[in-house]
């Protein structure tokens, strides 16, 4: 684990330095360059001068101490930006991950009980759907038809543009509206949230319901289910709390892979949807080609995959019976 | 020599029989095939047969689908569907190369990982981790950005991140396959590593990898579109579904903009995972990952 | 005469398979009296196993015809509640592995719940407990009202054998059906398993259809025993007949495989040749390509059960032979 949180920063920085010709401009930017004063004292500050083995240590300590650089566009530490945007990302994500896990494991279910049946292709289809839809394009397009045509559901934002956030506590606006009783912005934050959950959500459905109905398949071919049957257990019992308990276990591990799949998610339908999170944010920075940005976002996206990893192994060995008492 | 040669035959490992239609060739996953392979008519042969040059004006701006013009045309007068067709061109090629691509290195990789073992093998599958620990677009715009946009680049880009999937499935599959019967014996009568290699480990262990292979085609097709819908891809004018899309977007109104190129991603992608899907069924692979 | 609880007749099973209809179950009738304990011998593939389950209607992709009667109720055709109402409660099932039988991540406690609740949905949390804990008494578990909170694995195979006989007579059933429940299991373990069964039965009055390859197990546990092949049984006799004068020429060569402690034996004999393919059967008597006594005519036509002595035996040769006797 701490290994691979060494190997991710390496990576980013042989990824920074793989910019042709000369390091100084992704730092500095190129309209800089001509400035001698800030040309020198970026040298300074990230040792350029020296050898490349020594800068990758400056980096690292850098990053030791929470120095990701200054973004070009925001002026601000990258840190800062990251932590100013986390709030919205993990908000959206997290509507996102558990909709798209309930939703997942309902369809699973039903495709593998009615497996090859009417309701099995249909729930193949909506999984399927959910893995080949352009996330960017399905935002457009939603938004067009609830927003522009239909005028249901708000437009883009985390809320009204004429209204105030409210004061941040945890930074989910759906939380902290109901902290300060503003049960208007709390309705408002949730109407927000609908089309852009949903675009998220959608491929978290895909993958989910996918391996829910391959492993219950898996399942029903054990001989406790057969036992549970002969025992005249119900058809729900015997799916319920007997398979689907088992069949769950690899959709804990997939979590983490679905985490990554969110962000990557979250990168587009951020930026359809204006929601200022840290994907609006990456994606701003490659249009500005705001290199520390990205490289922190980066960074950021690959410890977070680390951490879900760890957690789904924890979580597993919890669900595990065999692997918690061992 | 020629001993071995014959030894080798002897217990060369087992083909699959093949006769008629494979099992997993019907239904939405041969509809799929057909998608594809219409796909692939079109990107080969549309510069002969639309009427519109996908970079000219050739009609009124902003124009909603007609018999004229099937999806309108955009804000520069251009025909959005002949756009559409053309986007083929990139796509699919840029996809088609960087699975092949990455398949390639992935294999050398995890052929050599799992077969060789031992040091090498665990620095290869250590860089494998680390480079699997990102969410792939995340690294994937980090890269184009630091090489600049481009397609090229963006390509080059997809590779560097996609390689080690197949690294680590090749190499799983190489340990299991190697611990077989035929191999075990192959090695025993003094068939060379490398002719093992090749001979007996590879074509056992191959079929996840290919099975994978189809199913990511989708994605990266997705993921050229995703790149160039940000700006690091594809630029406008140039006639790419992720770039169009991006165009469309700015037209918001006028809705067959960005959907005649969405509709087309949708389609290649849903045509590639259907079929992923029904091989995955039927050859039993787990999804990479 | 009494009325049997379980009644089979002329049960047919057929499995459609790519090669063509697979006739695992060809035409059984049997008989199981309350109380008593009959055993169902044959090898792998002879379909006792498949009869057991179509008796109980867990076969969803398998053709059942015939008739299978418990009591007055007509289980073949019958539709989901009413198999579900019998499953379990009236007759209840033992299967061969234990290691699988149970659910790994649900503890033994609460599958034995699960199959209280089933047939018992008025029983509270508590009873189940309680109930669960006497059970686990009953089949003479150590130590139950801790064992009860265990998971499966953290048992040893006897033990998970002896929860799922708890788990199977949990809602007093009269019928239990054991499906090779001793195979899967450590030979100093199996008699304890055998002999739990048939304490139960005799304290419970249970009637116990022991399926089973192996005649060994059969002799100390049964009362009359049936002698499947080919999805048709060949043999049925009492236990003690059987053992002393087997009939059909397979039940002797089953007998002849039995490893024997009067006579010095250097290598345990098995029968020749495959059991044929159910979806592929040979014309004439099915054992006939491997019959050691087989005659020309034995390929001609498939002989039916006819009463012989105490028995019941289908071959051309013995009842051929009870006609010479007769004739005599």
């Amino acid at each position: 684990m701490p290994f691979l949180l060494f190997g991710i920063a390496s990576i980013v920085f042989l990824v920074s330095r793989l910019t042709p010709g000369d390091p100084l401009v992704t730092i500095v930017g190129e309209r800089n360059l001509n400035n001698p004063e800030i040309v020198a004292a970026a040298k300074a500050r990230w040792g350029l001068d020296q050898s490349v083995l020594t800068q990758y240590g400056h980096y690292m300590k850098n990053l030791l101490h929470g120095d990701m650089g200054t973004s070009f566009t925001t002026r601000e530490p990258v840190v800062h930006d990251l932590w100013l945007r986390l709030p919205a990302t993990l908000e959206l994500t997290i509507y996102a991950l558990f909709g798209g896990v309930i939703v997942g494991v309902t369809l699973g279910v039903l495709a593998a009980r009615h497996r090859n049946k009417f309701i099995d292709h249909i729930a193949r289809f909506f999984a399927l759907m959910g893995s080949s839809l352009p996330a960017f394009w399905a935002g457009l397009l939603l938004l067009y038809v609830f927003y522009a045509r239909l005028g249901w559901l708000p437009g883009p934002g985390r809320i009204d543009p004429r209204g105030v956030a409210p004061d941040k506590v945890t930074g989910f606006y759906t939380v902290d509206s109901l902290l300060q009783g503003d049960f208007a912005l709390f309705k408002d934050s949730v109407m927000h949230l609908i089309l852009p959950a949903t675009v998220l959500g959608w491929g978290v459905v895909g993958i989910v319901s996918r391996l829910v109905r391959a492993s219950l398949l898996d399942e029903f071919s054990m001989d406790y289910v057969r036992v549970g049957r002969a025992m005249g257990l119900r058809e729900r019992t015997v799916v319920n709390q007997h398979a689907l308990r088992n069949a769950l276990l690899p959709t804990i591990t997939i979590v983490a892979f679905t985490f990554a799949f969110l962000l990557t998610g979250a990168v587009l339908t951020e930026t359809v949807f204006s929601w200022p999170g840290v994907g609006s944010y990456a994606v701003d920075a490659s249009r500005n080609l705001d290199y520390p940005a990205i490289i922190g976002v980066t960074l950021l996206g690959g410890t977070a995959f680390l951490l879900t990893n760890l957690f789904s192994d924890i979580a597993y060995a919890f669900a595990d019976p065999r692997i918690r008492l061992s | 020599m020629t001993h071995v040669n014959s030894a080798t035959d002897v217990i060369a490992p087992p083909r699959r029989l093949r006769k008629g239609r494979p099992e997993w060739l019907r239904g939405p996953a041969l509809v799929g095939v057909i998608a594809i392979v219409a796909w692939v008519l079109v990107a080969l042969t549309v510069p002969w047969w639309t009427p519109y040059d996908p970079l000219a004006s050739v009609g009124d701006r902003l124009v909603g689908p007609s018999l004229k013009h099937l999806m309108g045309t955009d804000q520069l007068g251009r025909d959005v569907f002949t756009r559409t067709l053309w986007g083929s061109r990139t796509s699919l090629p840029v996809a088609f190369v960087v699975i092949v691509s990455s398949v390639i290195l992935g294999t050398l990789v995890g052929a050599v990982s799992g077969f060789f073992g031992g040091w090498i093998d665990a620095v290869l599958m250590r860089f494998v981790d680390i480079t699997m620990a990102f969410p792939p677009i995340l690294l994937a715009m980090a890269i184009t950005a630091s090489l600049g946009p481009g397609v090229r680049n963006a390509l080059i880009a997809m590779v560097l991140v996609w390689w080690p999937i197949y690294a680590r499935l090749l190499r799983a599959q190489v340990i299991a396959v190697k611990q077989r019967e035929y191999v075990e014996s192959a090695e025993a009568i003094g068939v060379k590593r490398f002719t093992i290699l090749r001979r007996y480990v590879l074509p056992m262990a191959y079929t996840p990898v290919l099975v994978n292979a189809t199913m990511d085609f989708g994605q990266v097709v997705l993921l050229t579109a995703s790149l160039s819908f940000i700006g690091l891809g594809a630029r406008p004018p140039s006639p790419e579904w992720g770039a169009m899309i991006t165009e469309g977007a700015t037209q918001f109104y006028s809705w067959w903009i960005a959907t005649a190129p969405g509709l087309a991603i949708l389609m290649v992608v849903l045509a590639f995972n259907y079929l992923g899907d029904a091989l995955r069924d039927s050859f039993d692979v787990k999804a990479g990952l | 005469m009494a009325e049997p609880v379980l009644s089979l007749r002329d049960l047919r099973v057929t499995f459609p398979t790519p090669a063509g209809p697979a006739r695992a179950v060809r035409g059984i009738d049997l008989d199981v009296m309350a109380g008593e304990s009959v055993a169902v011998v044959g090898e792998s593939g002879s379909g006792k196993s498949v009869t057991m389950l179509a008796t109980l209607g867990l076969l969803p992709k398998a053709e059942v015809s015939g008739s299978v009667r418990y009591n007055d109720t007509e289980l073949v055709g019958a539709d989901v509640d009413t198999l579900r109402s019998v499953r379990g409660r009236r007759i209840s099932m033992v299967f061969q592995d234990p290691m699988t039988s149970l659910n790994p991540v649900l503890t033994i406690g609460k599958q034995m719940a699960l199959v209280m609740k089933a047939h018992q949905p008025e029983l509270s949390k508590k009873d189940c407990r309680s109930k669960a804990v006497d059970l686990l008494h009953q089949v003479a578990i150590p130590q139950a009202a801790r064992r009860i909170d265990a998971y499966p694995h953290e048992l040893s195979g006897g033990m998970r054998q002896r929860v799922m006989i708890a788990m199977s007579i949990a809602n007093d059933p009269e019928v239990l059906i054991a499906d090779e429940p001793t195979t899967a299991l450590d030979v100093t373990v199996q008699a304890q398993i055998m002999e739990l069964l048939q304490t139960l039965r005799v304290e419970k009055n249970l009637a116990l259809v022991l399926i089973t390859h192996d005649l060994g197990v059969v002799a100390g546990s049964a009362d009359r025993v049936a002698v499947m092949y080919a999805g048709r049984i060949v043999e049925r006799s009492p236990v003690r007949d059987l053992f002393a004068d087997p009939q059909h020429p397979y039940s002797r060569a089953l007998l002849e495989c039995l490893p024997r402690l009067d006579q010095k034996q250097e290598v345990v004999s098995s029968i020749g040749g495959t059991p044929p393919n159910p979806a592929d059967l040979p014309t004439g008597c099915p054992f006939a390509p491997r019959c050691p006594m087989a005659l020309p005519s034995c390929t001609q036509a498939e002989p039916t059960l006819v009463r012989f002595r105490t028995s019941e035996v289908a071959c051309n040769i013995v009842s051929g032979g009870d006609r010479a006797e007769a004739q005599a």
